[in-house]
């Protein structure tokens, strides 16, 4: 069967027809297959939606018990069949609960990969190679530019800026769902032990890791004592970086603003930030990983979406893969 | 030649795609360049099309930046000899690649960059590419550069400046001398720069200490302080700092043929009726931070300077000489200079400290900001030294206008609205619209910006990025009153106006917006 025929973009989101589903849809639709739970790819309102177990916690702690009409939790690794088409879910190493979702009819099998990395993560579940004939791929990070550096090597700087600095504390911004977990457990990776402060905004979603076994070591809320600005001096508080431009980033002792992102190979992003201590630590694959995992495919054709899609079919002609960008809308692809 | 070397590396177009994303050359280099011993995934145009790509489909299951496989994509560069000969990413010190630069041909320079590059890591190949283009920016005053070679050598820093014009790179004497190994680098070049005598703020209470009839008053023009020096055929004009400001201002420099250093400040004015009559800062403001300056700029808005001070005349330095000395051989040499471009400051005849605190607020000519007071027995000394030297500046302007914007700030500021765009009231009275005039960031308490802040926040109308509007109606606002130095006639801004130096002075809490100024204020003080 033609892979356009089996999946296609429209302007809810990536439509199989054969199988009258959707994945990842940006408006409210009869059936959703959702690869996980950031906002931009995680909508309330459809009517049946199809996650990992991981993926519909995250989606009702973010949006509430009724987020959608009916729900069916995805197995790693098990087959379903929907309207003929062979369905199945498979890790895909972002956040807690992320996974690609491979869709298959007449021999043809289409992965729509959402977002994914590489390397090793301890909040969730490595990335699975899935052999395929059309691999759906984001481009985040799809420039040669982007070499994401040592995780411990970033967290080591951390760790050595805030025992060098013990009088100021260090802000660490991170999106609250996946990174600020990563941060936090590669930070414990590294051995520390000391109380890591959270903003409000992570709690809800921390305190899930931990129920699902994620060891974030112990955390306390980043509320201050009235006139006990010195609290925090020497301390690690992890926020959304929205928070570090607001009034609430006032009640910490010189703060050094860390920002722990993809973005910060860049140094005019850190700069525009006002990120001090820029830390490279990203949940998506870059360009290494982007390239590799294509190879790794063996997929004979690629669709790219969200990112610098132009660059990664470029890569991909060079490479002699067939490639177009996907054109999908309603997709973060600056957010991390 | 930096982008032909990395496009012999990388597909010219996914370079091209990075860069435009990037937006720096060296930082995109600095960050693209495949190195040969790590995972190289590049596609190099070379090999296009000969490699199987299968081949590289190594397993990813431990992080790639671990996956010691070499990558067939990319060529492997041959060695140069220069690693084993200790070339190695150990040796990359700025000292030995500047000295292996300046020992190569023209020629060689590509592939020691190359070189360099594979060796670097990202930061590192970021340095070297800013170094050897000339493009290093370091935003550090070269007042606070001499100060760090001082405190470094312990010496003073008057003779780093002394010097300073002397030196050339790479300051191995310098450094040399510094660091106890060698002899102070003499300072062979013509025309040095002798760093500059700074006068003190004062007002009347502080002057009262002093006799006035020590002191000879003069005016203080609102121009260029700068140092004009001719000595052996080599012309120079210094800005107080000790920068070479000679190449913009090409009319001066070819009608300075004496044997001397002069302090004095450069204004821009047309000589007519045997004498020169200075123009606005305005008109100085178009021969400024000009690295050209067209025929027509030099005739329409000519450079003069008005002379204070004489350092150097053939081989008398003066330096040392009281000023009232220093003041009549000024007087002397002056007179021999071409009258168009070389005029005396005039001396201000005064009794009482009280006479010289009245006449700093009425100056004859709008282009001066106040007075200069200086004792007649003092030498000349670099530096701000109590005492010999003070300035009284004429009070600021005033205004009062309403705040419109306010802009988030840097550093410690980050979590306030801290940049504040003020306006004043234009049109019919009936029907007054505000009028942006100007921009001030300082002037305020620690507890005054909580206090504007928390109006910005209560009071937001729209946000545009780190921009916000707040309420600015005529019954409802907040009124600033802002003191400024003087006023521009500015085709850049819709006010038609732009103000020298605004700052906050106070929060008028207690005043309505709509008895805020109007423009008509502002338009009737540029006269």
């Amino acid at each position: 069967m033609k892979p356009d025929k089996l999946l296609h973009p429209t302007d809810k989101g990536l439509y199989c027809p054969p199988g009258d589903f959707y994945i990842d849809p940006v408006r409210p639709v009869g059936r959703a297959l959702i690869t996980h739970g950031h906002a931009d790819h995680a909508r309330a309102g459809h009517a049946h939606v199809m996650a990992t177990r991981e993926t519909l916690d995250i989606m009702a702690i973010r949006y509430g018990d009724n987020f959608a009409g009916a729900t069916q939790e995805a197995m790693l690794g098990e087959t379903v069949t929907i309207n003929g088409v062979t369905v199945s879910f498979h890790p895909a190493g972002h956040v807690l609960g992320s996974a690609q979702i491979a869709v298959e009819m007449d021999g043809t099998r289409i992965v729509a990969s959402g977002d994914y990395k590489r390397r090793a993560d301890p909040t969730c579940a490595g990335f699975e190679v899935v052999p395929c004939d059309v691999f759906i791929t984001e481009a985040t990070f799809g420039l040669p530019v982007f070499i994401h550096p040592d995780d411990g090597d970033e967290i080591a700087r951390l760790l050595d800026s805030v025992a060098r600095f013990p009088e100021r504390a260090h802000l660490v911004g991170a999106y609250a769902l996946g990174k600020a977990q990563r941060v936090i457990a590669l930070i414990r990776q590294a051995g520390y032990a000391e109380t890591i402060f959270i903003h409000g905004a992570m709690d809800k979603l921390c305190t899930y890791y931990q129920g699902q076994g994620v060891d974030l070591g112990p955390l306390a809320p980043a509320t201050i004592d009235k006139g006990a600005k010195d609290q925090f001096a020497g301390t690690i508080i992890v926020g959304p970086p929205s928070a570090f431009a607001d009034k609430w980033a006032r009640r910490f002792p010189d703060p050094v603003a860390c920002f722990a992102s993809g973005w910060m190979r860049v140094r005019q992003r850190a700069k525009q930030r006002g990120v001090e201590l820029p830390l490279i630590l990203s949940d998506h694959s870059d360009w290494n990983e982007l390239t590799q995992t294509i190879r790794d495919t063996g997929a004979s054709e690629v669709w790219v979406t969200h990112g610098r899609e132009e660059a990664l079919v470029r890569w991909c002609e060079l490479s002699q893969i067939r490639a177009k960008p996907l054109n999908l809308v309603g997709y973060e692809d600056e957010a991390e | 030649m930096i982008r032909a070397l990395v496009e012999e590396r990388v597909d010219p177009v996914l370079f091209g795609y990075s860069y435009d994303f990037v937006g720096d050359l060296a930082e995109t280099v600095s960050l693209i360049w495949p190195v040969d011993d790590g995972p190289s995934p590049l596609p190099s145009p070379r090999t296009r099309g000969e490699g199987d790509l299968a081949k590289n489909a190594t397993s990813l299951a431990v992080a790639p930046s671990v996956a010691k496989k070499g990558s067939p994509l990319v060529t492997p560069l041959p060695r140069l000899q220069g690693r084993d000969e200790g070339w190695g990413q150990h040796d990359l010190s700025l000292a030995t690649i500047v000295e292996t630069l300046q020992r190569s041909s023209r020629s060689d320079g590509p592939r020691l960059v190359e070189r360099w590059l594979d060796a670097l890591d990202p930061p590192g190949r970021y340095a070297l590419l800013k170094l050897i283009t000339g493009g290093m920016r370091v935003g550090v005053s070269s007042r606070l550069v001499k100060q760090a070679l001082a405190d470094f050598g312990g010496k003073d820093v008057t003779e780093i400046e002394e010097l300073w014009h002397g030196l050339e790179i790479p300051y191995t004497d310098l450094f040399a001398w510094l660091g106890g190994t060698g002899p102070k680098p003499e300072s062979a070049a013509a025309a040095p720069f002798r760093p500059v005598m700074l006068a003190n703020p004062a007002d009347v209470e502080e002057l009262g200490r002093y006799d006035p009839a020590d002191y000879i008053a003069e005016w203080k023009w609102d121009g260029i302080r700068v140092q004009v020096t001719a000595e052996r055929g080599v012309g120079r004009i210094y800005s107080r700092t000790g920068d070479d400001i000679s190449k913009s201002f090409p009319d001066l420099l070819a009608a300075m043929d004496f044997e001397g250093s002069i302090d004095g400040e450069l204004l821009v004015g047309h000589f007519e009726n045997g004498a020169i009559r200075a123009g606005t800062f305005g008109d100085l403001q178009q021969r400024l931070n000009r690295k050209t300056v067209s025929a027509k700029q030099q005739a329409k808005f000519p450079a003069f300077v008005r002379a204070y001070d004489l350092l150097q005349q053939g081989a008398d330095d003066l330096r040392t000489e009281p000023f009232e000395t220093r003041r009549a051989r000024l007087e002397a040499f002056v007179a021999t200079l071409p009258p168009d471009r070389f005029d005396l400051s005039p001396l201000v005849a005064f009794e009482t400290w009280d006479a010289v605190a009245a006449r700093r607020n009425a100056p004859p000519a709008p282009i001066i900001e106040g007075l200069m007071l200086k004792h007649r027995r003092s030498t000349y000394v670099p530096g701000r030294p109590k005492g010999p030297w003070f300035k009284f500046k004429r009070d600021p302007f005033l205004i009062d206008a309403v705040l419109m914007y306010a802009q988030r700030g840097h550093g410690k500021r980050s979590s306030f609205y801290s940049d504040y765009t003020f306006g004043v009231w234009t049109g019919e009275a009936d029907d007054p619209a505000l009028v942006p005039v100007g921009k001030a960031y300082f002037g305020f308490t620690d507890e005054e910006l909580k206090q504007l802040d928390k109006f910005v926040r209560d009071n937001t109308i729209e946000r545009f990025g780190p921009v916000r509007s707040v309420r600015a109606e005529p019954d409802h606002g907040l009124v600033l009153e802002v003191a400024f130095e003087g006023l521009n006639r500015s085709a850049r801004h819709k006010s038609g106006v732009a103000m020298r130096f605004p700052r906050i002075s106070r929060l008028r809490w207690d005043k309505p917006p709509l008895e805020a100024d109007r423009l008509e204020t502002l338009e009737a003080m540029l006269g």
